[in-house]
């Protein structure tokens, strides 16, 4: 195929020929964009928590009257009896949060007692002895807290227990190479001793600012007590989620009535929980698809358009042309090939158009740098686009008889 | 002349009909552009409005560092004041108006039995709140700076919480028991629910639902009420713990907010900032030189990150987007036109100037746009109902469609297309008539 015939005959459609290529150019920016941003959100949104997240339901239990810590705690393990003596429940556990919640508590880890700069952050979950089976953990190295173990304490107390359970990443960032197991690490109120280690846990926030300590958690074996309530973490017998979860609350009440569960949010099965934590980042991937598939829809069609356009205006000279000798497929080939240089002019300009834009994005909304794989992809993408838009019309020019180079327009 | 614009605009509505394939492929091209521009612009327009606009210049949150440059973030001071700091300001009443805040949530124990207990989610503040923030009142009025000094136990509550409690009746005077304790009700509010809720950022409660209950924040003090949102300790250690000494330590949990009505009340209230600072510092307190922050409503806002990102990434590509249907547009408009280059040639020299053809065609270009307006109207619509998958329900809820939006849309899809229109209609009317004549 000859280019240097297209390439002047081009040159009589400049404003055409612009369009095209602008329009393939913003198009190709946009795409590799929303897809970079589309997977970026999925990844996010599929990092594992590293519990059952099938059985396990959560109990948000405020107390009414405000009562004193002792109180408090008397109150707790009253809970915790009615809720272990239910036929439907596994395990339970207090806690002052739970992977996804929100909300919670995150502290300062260090190695020195006198040290100035963290180690490294982490989320601290109150826990019980029971905490570890409730949530379907992982002992990796060390062992569990003993019953006799667990204490309680006011929010305001030290937080300084003698022994804690810690995150594999957080061992592997506080002591690289080591093993974790044994060693002391000093937290906001004092020294702890390691004595177990645990797969994987991930933190209370999945949000933007706690993504450097995203699976550094430290379990600590108290159980916090609030006065404005706690939450209780239950693992439901495999199959009896359903039924568990409205049990639970009929026999708090029954028990206990002086409490609010609220009714929207009261009692969150685990789903509920990842659903409610990755709305935005579900949310933006659903809308950058959508602006996606509308988006190639409207270039393919514009495409359509304007190459339909320059068919019907050359009607002629493709008759001239067949009258000559030239065969239906050289003519299809024309049109191709004429798509193709207008579409690789558009994608080399789009490239720089999107790594323009993502660079904007990356110091503007905390993105991350537009990977290659997506530029290609979206390169192919638009090339393919561009020669499906096209044949269309080709098709049609292909099919202009050689008669047409006698008749006037 | 208008008889000549409505003759040019029933041109275009005629030539709509020709070329149906171009047409419609401009009228949907315009309509998604102009769609998801439009939806992504009302979720933008919804939180990123002035939530106070007659106020928001006069309205500061002064923030002071008691952490110091070895623990702070990047040099800033902590978002919110610890008690020690926050009752400082509030003794040293050096603004027209100040007050001090932190969400706090009280049990309800309906009498009636079956009906559930709940939380009321609201706020310990002190009497100014009401007229700093211009909270309407349905009843009664908020308290004084008597009952803040005498830690009484007052409440203002919401009207959704008198609907609940006394089905709406005037409530003022009566008694309503929180947690075990009675307040006095001061005060209903008016429907009062600013968003974003810059007065609390802090805890996260930029969207949240609309509080029900404010107290003065001197009797929840005194009674131990504890804070229902954040607590920033910083890593220094310095917490307190018990309740006493916790109110002593440095973790930040309190919202200051003063009214400075003009520029020389801002300096003047600057210097008293750096001066308690400087006296924090000769007390052995701070070992740091002042680092003080007074930013206004919308400064706050903006440092606070009060706009989701999602909000602005959505609403640049959409626009982005916009922009594509428009270069699309020009591509259409301009085949459109050129394929009647042998009319345009016949009406040229049958004695039509340039000027006329000019104005059909752009007549034309604004029925194309009228069209796209209409079907846009419809995906915006469509596209509102949706919201609640994209965005979280808090913030999809802010979006609505009203007339103001409505005639956006149109006028959008309308000029965008006039616009698009200038480079096919001036190639329209540079047909010479006698070359087209010529070639027929």
């Amino acid at each position: 195929m000859q280019i240097k015939p297209i390439l002047s005959a081009l040159r009589r459609h400049k404003a055409g020929t612009f369009l095209i290529a602008a329009q393939i150019a913003l198009t190709l920016a946009i795409v590799c964009n929303a897809l970079f941003i589309i997977q970026q959100r999925v990844a996010h949104l599929s990092e594992p928590s590293g519990i059952d997240e099938a059985n396990i339901f959560v109990i948000k239990s405020e107390w009414v009257g405000a009562p004193a810590p002792d109180q408090a705690d008397a109150q707790m393990r009253e809970d915790l009896q009615v809720l272990r003596q239910l036929p439907g429940v596994q395990n339970v556990t207090p806690s002052n949060s739970y992977p996804l919640r929100g909300d919670g508590w995150d502290d300062a880890i260090r190695l020195k007692p006198d040290q100035v700069q963290d180690s490294s952050g982490a989320t601290i979950y109150f826990a019980d002895e029971n905490f570890l089976d409730t949530l379907d953990l992982k002992l990796i190295a060390g062992r569990n807290f003993r019953a006799e173990e667990i204490g309680h304490m006011d929010l305001r107390y030290k937080l300084a227990p003698p022994v804690v359970i810690i995150t594999k990443a957080l061992a592997e960032k506080l002591f690289p190479g080591e093993t974790a197991v044994g060693k002391t690490i000093y937290l906001i109120g004092g020294p702890a001793t390691v004595i177990g280690e645990v797969e994987l846990l991930q933190a209370q926030s999945v949000e933007h600012w706690a993504s450097e300590f995203a699976y550094r958690s430290v379990i600590i074996p108290e159980r916090l007590n609030v006065s404005l309530g706690a939450f209780y973490i239950v693992r439901a017998r495999p199959g009896q989620l359903e039924t568990a979860m409205p049990a639970a609350v009929k026999a708090l009440f029954a028990h206990n009535p002086r409490r609010v569960i609220n009714e929207d949010d009261g009692v969150l099965s685990f789903s509920d929980v990842r659903s409610r934590a990755y709305e935005s980042d579900r949310g933006m991937a659903i809308l950058m698809g959508v602006i996606c598939a509308v988006l190639l829809a409207v270039t393919a069609a514009g495409i359509v358009g304007l190459t339909s356009f320059w068919v019907g205006q050359r009607r002629k000279q493709i008759g001239v042309r067949r009258a000559l000798g030239a065969t239906r497929r050289d003519i299809l080939n024309y049109f191709m090939t004429e798509n193709l240089l207008i579409s690789v002019g558009g994608v080399l300009f789009g490239a720089v158009l999107a790594i323009a834009i993502n660079l904007w994005m990356v110091t503007r909304f905390e993105m991350h740098h537009l990977s290659m794989v997506y530029l290609m992809a979206g390169v192919a993408m638009l090339l393919l686009l561009g020669q499906g838009a096209v044949l269309a019309p080709a098709l049609r020019a292909s099919r202009v008889p050689p008669v047409e180079a006698t008749r006037s327009v | 002349m208008s008889g000549m614009f409505v003759h040019n605009l029933r041109l275009g509505a005629a030539s709509l009909r020709r070329n149906v394939l171009l047409t419609t492929l401009m009228i949907m091209s315009i309509g998604f552009g102009v769609a998801a521009s439009m939806v992504t612009f009302a979720v933008f327009r919804a939180v990123s409005g002035d939530p106070i606009p007659q106020k928001s210049s006069q309205l500061f949150v002064p923030l002071i560092d008691n952490r110091g440059p070895q623990y702070n973030r990047h040099g800033e001071p902590p978002s919110a004041l610890n008690y020690v700091d926050a009752v400082a300001l509030m003794r040293a009443h050096k603004a027209v108006r100040q007050t001090m805040l932190y969400p706090v949530g009280l049990s309800v124990m309906p009498d009636d039995p079956h009906r559930m207990p709940f939380k009321a989610p609201g706020y310990a503040t002190y009497g100014d709140f009401f007229s700093m923030f211009d909270v309407p009142f349905l009843f009664g009025s908020g308290w004084s700076d008597t009952e803040d000094e005498a830690r009484e136990p007052v409440i203002v509550i919401s009207r959704e919480l008198n609907q609940k409690l006394f089905g709406g009746s005037n409530s003022v005077g009566q008694r309503l028991v929180l947690d075990d304790k009675q307040y006095r009700i001061v005060g209903v509010t008016n429907k009062w629910d600013p968003k974003p809720r810059f007065f609390d950022t802090f805890s996260g409660n930029a969207y949240a639902d609309p509080a029900q209950i404010y107290i003065p924040f001197t009797y929840a003090i005194a009674q131990h009420i504890d804070t229902r949102g954040n607590n920033n300790c910083g890593s220094d250690g310095k917490r307190g713990d018990t309740w006493d000494s916790w109110l002593q330590g440095e973790c930040v949990w309190i919202n200051p907010w003063v009214e400075l009505d003009n520029a020389a009340q801002v300096q003047a209230y600057r210097q008293f900032l750096d001066g308690y600072a400087r006296e924090q510092r000769e007390a052995g307190r701070f070992n740091w030189a002042p680092n003080n922050r007074l930013r206004d409503v919308r400064e706050w806002l903006d440092y606070q990150r009060a706009v989701p990102p999602e909000s602005r990434i959505s609403m640049t590509l959409a626009f982005g987007f916009l922009l594509i249907c428009l270069v699309n547009t020009i591509g259409l408009l301009l085949a459109k036109f050129m394929r009647r280059a042998p009319e345009i040639g016949v009406r040229r020299a049958l004695g039509a100037s340039r000027g006329d053809i000019y104005r059909q065609f752009l007549a034309e270009a604004a029925m194309v746009g009228l069209a796209g307006g209409a079907l846009g109207l419809m995906f915006t619509a469509i596209g509102m109902l949706g919201l609640g998958m994209v965005f979280e329900p808090q913030i999809a809820r802010l979006a609505h469609l009203d007339v103001s939006l409505m005639l956006l849309t149109l006028l959008v899809a309308i000029l965008a297309t006039v616009v698009a229109a200038f480079y096919p209609t001036w190639r329209a009317a540079q047909v010479q008539p006698a070359w087209q004549l010529k070639s027929n």
